[in-house]
């Protein structure tokens, strides 16, 4: 039997909340069970995990709900039970005894702290963004949905007092060789890196670190730096920055589609430093970047190349051979009219160069965040024709993990794209490294096998692409991730951008009409 | 500017607000961490909330 019991006004962490449904799911007698914020995803899923949302009425996204799914009504109310008393216990496990409720108190404890990282609700990422920069605290902050004017606000403030800002939105950063955020363990070397695009600066030092070459320091921006608004603050202070770091030997700036003005005004900046600089705007023409100093790269695994060259090295090969023999055994896995690409990316940025990368040759792509030349998905819940998604975007992380830590969002996703018939390959992005869940393969590797059984049901099969942004040092383990996912039948390769080009010639030749 | 230089060269010293797990992640690296109990100020009530930092400013 199935029930939900809602905690008006409870807050509790995303991923305390994922890691509290997993226990609970465990307990003696219970099927299934879920806790989470009363956001319209997490109704959405709780709708498709089969409970009646009937019963709950209004709820708001300060509302906690609990649903459990037990064989009896006396476990029902156990489960509920335990929750009630772990949601009561305050935080354990990191660091110390002490766990200071607020900055202030934070301040006091540990005066000689220079980094706060908040992680917190954007609602509230303001506020303690200020505080700690008022303290003269550097500050990386991963909290999404803060408003332009607030962002503006503080990178001011930040840019006065003369204090490195990463964020809002920053999910990844290396800063002296620690990782925060979303970030991938790669040697610390020559290069560094200005980046407003999260997965972008992971692929991008991940292929370095490939090709044999580290990292200085990885300053992230947030994704809206080169907007109109907020004018490329943080990318030209952290190229300032960078140009005079005495480690830093070549940069690299990488964005997502930037405003023209912006990005003009930042390569301005980059071609009157005296250090090579290697620049991906997605979706610029490299040739109209070149300048001097400044080389434009056209995908981020072009611009890790580029960054290796300039930094003394011959550029590597990523292990790309013998395609055409591998792309016609795939497709000898599909039927006639099974002719769709679902993109299901974890990372926007590796969306966006997927997108990139197959419009030309697949014609109408559409997105629920297209990049110039695609088409907006105006339902993202349902995929049509070529469909590239990104399922870390804002409306589906409001009040949920990131699903870089919480795979239940493209799992679903996974199985459900199989059950259309017109559908050729799932490409995949599977990002590992701190931050990430524990094992990410593994949690994909089990929705592809339930993906392929529904469609060999219905008497087709899947061909299911994945690249690995992630090193040997990462917490992991590369060769047992990328062993899970070919053992499930998954095309592996070492780069987002060569997973585009296999699809790319995969659906070549006349897979690819679109409806 | 010469504050951020000297961040590079400095150890990091890490207050965390926010996801555990991030912290966690700092432990594993050796990293100094206080991880704060943070929850909504004023239970989430946007006004209260406003009114506290007036009178916190």
């Amino acid at each position: 039997m199935k029930k939900i019991r809602i905690r008006k006004g409870v807050y509790c962490d995303s991923v305390r909340l994922l890691l509290l449904s997993r226990e609970m799911g465990d307990l003696d007698g219970v099927d299934r069970a879920m806790a989470a914020m009363a956001t319209p995803t997490n109704l959405e899923i709780l709708g498709q995990l089969g409970w009646s949302l009937e019963e709950i009425g209004d709820v708001a996204e300060n509302d906690l709900l609990a649903a459990v799914d037990a064989a009896d009504e006396r476990t029902l109310d156990a489960a509920f039970q335990w929750l009630e008393t772990r949601l009561k216990e305050r935080v354990s496990g990191t660091g110390k005894g002490y766990h200071p409720r607020t900055l202030r108190t934070a301040v006091a404890d540990a005066p000689s702290a220079n980094l706060v990282q908040i992680s917190i609700p954007g609602a509230y990422a303001f506020r303690e963004a200020k505080r700690a920069l008022m303290n003269d605290k550097h500050v990386m902050l991963f909290s999404d949905n803060v408003s332009i004017e607030e962002e503006v606000a503080l990178k001011d403030l930040a840019g006065d007092r003369g204090l490195l800002l990463m964020g809002p939105d920053c999910g990844t950063a290396i800063i002296n060789g620690v990782c925060l955020g979303f970030a991938n363990v790669v040697p610390r070397g020559p290069v560094g890196i200005v980046a407003a695009s999260g997965t972008g600066a992971q692929e991008i030092s991940v292929l370095l670190a490939r090709g044999g070459i580290g990292v200085s320091q990885l300053i992230g921006t947030g994704g809206r730096d080169l907007s109109r608004k907020v004018a490329g603050r943080a990318m030209r202070l952290g190229l300032r920055a960078l140009a005079a770091d005495p480690e830093t030997e070549v940069m690299v700036l990488v964005s997502k589609p930037p405003e023209p003005e912006v990005a003009e005004r930042i390569l301005t900046d980059a071609a009157s430093c005296a250090k090579p600089v290697i620049v991906n705007f997605l979706g610029e023409n490299p040739d109209r970047i070149t300048r001097g100093n400044v080389r434009g790269a056209g995908n981020l695994e072009e611009a890790a190349q580029l960054a290796i060259q300039a930094a003394g090295r011959r550029a590597i090969s990523l292990g790309e051979g013998g395609v055409p023999a591998l792309v016609e055994q795939e497709r000898s896995r599909l039927k006639p009219g099974q002719r769709f690409l679902r993109g299901l990316f974890v990372g926007g940025t590796l969306a966006d160069e997927a997108m990139l990368l197959l419009k030309t040759e697949l014609g109408t792509l559409y997105s629920n965040s297209p990049v110039p030349g695609c088409t907006l998905l105006v339902d993202s819940s349902v995929s049509r024709g070529h469909t590239v998604l990104d399922l870390g975007a804002d409306e589906f992380t409001v009040g949920r993990a990131h699903p870089m830590i919480d795979p239940t969002l493209r799992n679903f996703r996974i199985v459900e794209e199989a059950m259309d018939s017109e559908v050729a390959v799932l490409l995949l992005d599977v990002v590992l490294g701190y931050g990430s869940h524990a094992d990410p393969a593994g949690a994909t590797a089990g929705a592809v096998e339930e993906a392929r059984g529904m469609a060999r049901k219905d008497d087709r099969d899947l061909v299911v692409v994945a690249s690995v942004c992630g090193t040997e040092g990462d917490p992991q383990n590369l060769d047992e991730q990328e062993q899970k996912l070919r053992d499930v039948g998954v095309r592996v390769f070492a780069s987002n951008a060569q997973a585009c080009r296999f699809c790319r010639e995969l659906l070549r030749s006349g897979h690819a009409e679109d409806s | 500017m010469q504050r951020i230089l000297d961040l590079f060269s400095q150890d990091l010293s890490v207050i965390n607000l926010g996801l555990e797990g991030f912290g966690d992640a700092l432990t594993d690296q050796g990293v100094d961490v206080v991880q704060m109990d943070w929850r909504p100020p004023a239970g989430g009530d946007r006004d209260l909330m406003k009114i506290l930092d007036q009178m916190e400013e």
